[in-house]
């Protein structure tokens, strides 16, 4: 009896520690708070940080900025740093649940042709509505519809494609409808020369000063996906076993699997609605989390998005102050200090992978 | 009752009947050896019994028929280990053994003292302890076969279907797996059936012997019966000498004259 204790004792899911938590969050506040006073108005730390306790309504504290800072703060520099993080999160934890679904380390959020959807719908948008676009709020329905529909497509495809129908042949549809779409897309922009500018800085990934209407827009789609995605986790983890074993242990495979790809995909098509194609998030975030703490997908799905979200919110403060007052696509940041971080990552830590 | 019955079984893949009007019946308790050639339909008929592919005719386990049980239900009375079980390199032993559970949990529901007991008991049980927190890249062929095994002892389903459980394995290994899932049976009262590729090793572990051919059963009977060099010539084109070996049986490849 006493070695059964002794054993139940061994047997521990590692999950996420209060440790590695604590690590993350303290990333993720860090992150936030470099995002708020990064710019070119001056705003210090203490300030940014009692305006935002007095927001909070923190008993006797005051802001300590005057009307045009506050107004900097809260209409510009909040909103924008709350949807990268939106965004990034979103990113890294659709990313983390492809891959595990999928048993692909290389999957990314973009797999089943939510990119090449979203970038046929926004640039049909800009070549043929520039008019519809003034409102702004066009080129990101446009965009979602888009991914939505391929990733739909690619699923009927899947489906059709006789019995096995097997995670391998829903990546091949995925793929065969990337690249008719991305085709698809290429014509249009050709055809089109004159949008071809605004095109590319979209697919190239940007996040718009648009206040708080995108961060309201953003903010359901990606707490009730990633709420569903983490609510499922333990599953992710059963499904990395293979779809045959995971059956033999009873689960419905192909309802779990859908029930995670439409959370993933209806979050990561909301982000790219706002926020273009931002390469890179999605795939690199999730590895370098496993990577440092060495977990289950159970642990790493809630990490990659905390991590993610502070990763996106760093790589756009270099985005808007490297060149500032001009702006580097964030998809050009993210690869461009993301690679490096992440070599770095494998090099000290891939040897206990 | 029966642990299985199979009644007519037939299993079909791309338009072909790989199993055909299989009738079988395994006890409670028994150890049943399939054997046959390569093709002859052992895992299709192993996955059609645990309800991983469809098939005509009737499964009924524990006298209820499949289509009658749950996916969880079906899980908690049968285990499948696979030919080739995907381990995946960043679990730990615990959480590897611990998914066996997976068919006790509701949806949402997280492994409760019970679960993490089970769990426990199938670590010592297969004298895993030790790498409970070791994770499954780092591990032997022989130890992952041993952590596989308790996988499928976490689950405590009372059947336990292999396929070719020791496929992998060198002969010393070979025989600690057969002989461990042999003392499994006797304690646990586990009911058995196992794809096998090595003859004598079946002659020897198995009460009974399934031979299979083109997706027929040919032959169902004690080792002795089942296993004469007659048989194996017409169903495996093989030639071989069967002989006694300590009260048992060994079949050994022989060369032809040159």
């Amino acid at each position: 009896m006493e070695a059964a204790a002794a054993s139940a004792r061994a047997v521990r899911v590692r999950g996420v520690t209060p440790g590695w938590a604590l690590a993350a969050v303290a990333f993720l506040l860090v992150a936030l708070i470099v995002g708020i006073v990064a710019g070119p108005v001056h705003i210090g730390v203490g300030d940014a940080l009692r305006s935002v306790a007095a927001r909070l309504g923190v008993p006797g504290v005051d802001s300590p900025l005057d009307a045009t800072q506050e107004s900097i703060l809260w209409d510009l520099r909040v909103p924008r740093v709350l949807l990268a993080a939106l965004v990034g999160g979103m990113l890294a934890t659709a990313g983390a649940t492809y891959q595990g679904v999928f048993h692909n380390p290389l999957a990314d959020p973009y797999l089943l042709g939510v990119a090449a959807g979203a970038g046929l719908g926004a640039t049909l948008a800009i070549a043929y509505l520039p008019d519809a676009l003034s409102g702004h709020q066009l080129l990101p329905l446009a965009a979602f519809v888009g991914g939505a529909a391929a990733v739909v497509i690619a699923y009927a495809i899947g489906r059709a494609a006789g019995r096995e129908r097997d995670s391998a042949t829903l990546v091949l549809a995925g793929v065969t409808v990337a690249s008719f779409f991305t085709a698809v897309q290429t014509f249009v922009q050709q055809r089109n020369t004159d949008t071809l500018q605004e095109v590319t800085s979209w697919i190239l990934g940007s996040l718009p000063n648009t206040g708080w209407s995108d961060v309201r827009t953003l903010a359901p789609y990606v707490l009730v996906t990633t709420a569903v995605i983490v609510a499922l986790r333990r599953y992710v983890d059963v499904l990395s076993l293979g779809d045959l074993e995971a059956e033999s242990l009873g689960v419905h495979v192909r309802r779990v699997r859908l029930m995670l790809v439409v959370a993933a995909t209806i979050g990561t098509a909301a982000a790219v609605a706002v926020s273009g194609l931002i390469a890179f998030v999605g795939i690199i975030v999730p590895h370098a989390v496993r990577l440092v703490v060495g977990t289950s997908y159970r642990g790493l799905l809630p990490l990659s998005f905390v991590v993610g979200a502070g990763f996106l919110v760093l790589c756009d403060v270099i985005a808007r102050t490297a060149l500032s007052p001009a702006e580097v696509p964030i998809g050009v940041i993210t690869a461009l200090f993301g690679a490096p971080a992440f070599a770095l990552v494998l090099r000290t830590r891939g040897s206990r992978a | 009752m029966s642990a299985i019955e199979l009644d007519r079984v037939s299993v079909s893949l791309g338009g072909h009947r790989v199993v055909r009007d299989v009738d079988a019946v395994v006890e409670a308790g028994e150890w049943v050896a399939l054997i046959g050639p390569n093709g002859a339909g052992k895992t299709s008929l192993l996955r059609a019994v645990a309800g991983l592919l469809p098939c005509e005719g009737t499964v009924r386990l524990d006298g209820v028929p499949l289509a009658e049980l749950g996916r969880p239900e079906r899980a908690q009375r049968l285990a499948l280990v696979p030919q080739e079980p995907r381990t995946p390199p960043w679990l730990t032993v615990a959480e590897y053994v611990l998914m066996g559970r997976t068919p006790y949990l509701r949806p949402l529901a997280r492994e409760g003292k019970g679960d993490l007991a089970a769990a426990a008991r199938a670590l010592s049980r297969l004298e895993l302890e030790e790498l409970a927190e070791r994770t499954l890249g780092t591990l032997s062929g022989g130890e992952r076969q041993r952590v596989v095994v308790a996988r499928a002892l976490a689950q405590e389903a009372s059947i336990v279907l292999l396929d070719e459980p020791t496929a992998s394995l060198d002969i010393g290994h070979q025989q600690q797996a057969l002989d461990l899932l042999d003392a499994l049976r006797a304690t646990d009262g586990l009911t058995l059936v196992a794809a096998m590729h090595d003859l004598t090793l079946a002659a020897q572990y198995a009460d009974r012997v399934l031979l299979l051919d083109a997706g027929r059963v040919v032959a169902d009977g004690v080792p002795a019966e089942v296993l004469t060099e007659e048989a194996l010539a017409e169903h495996y084109g093989a030639r071989v000498r069967v002989i006694e070996l300590d009260g048992g049986l060994a079949v050994l490849p022989a060369r032809a004259a040159r």
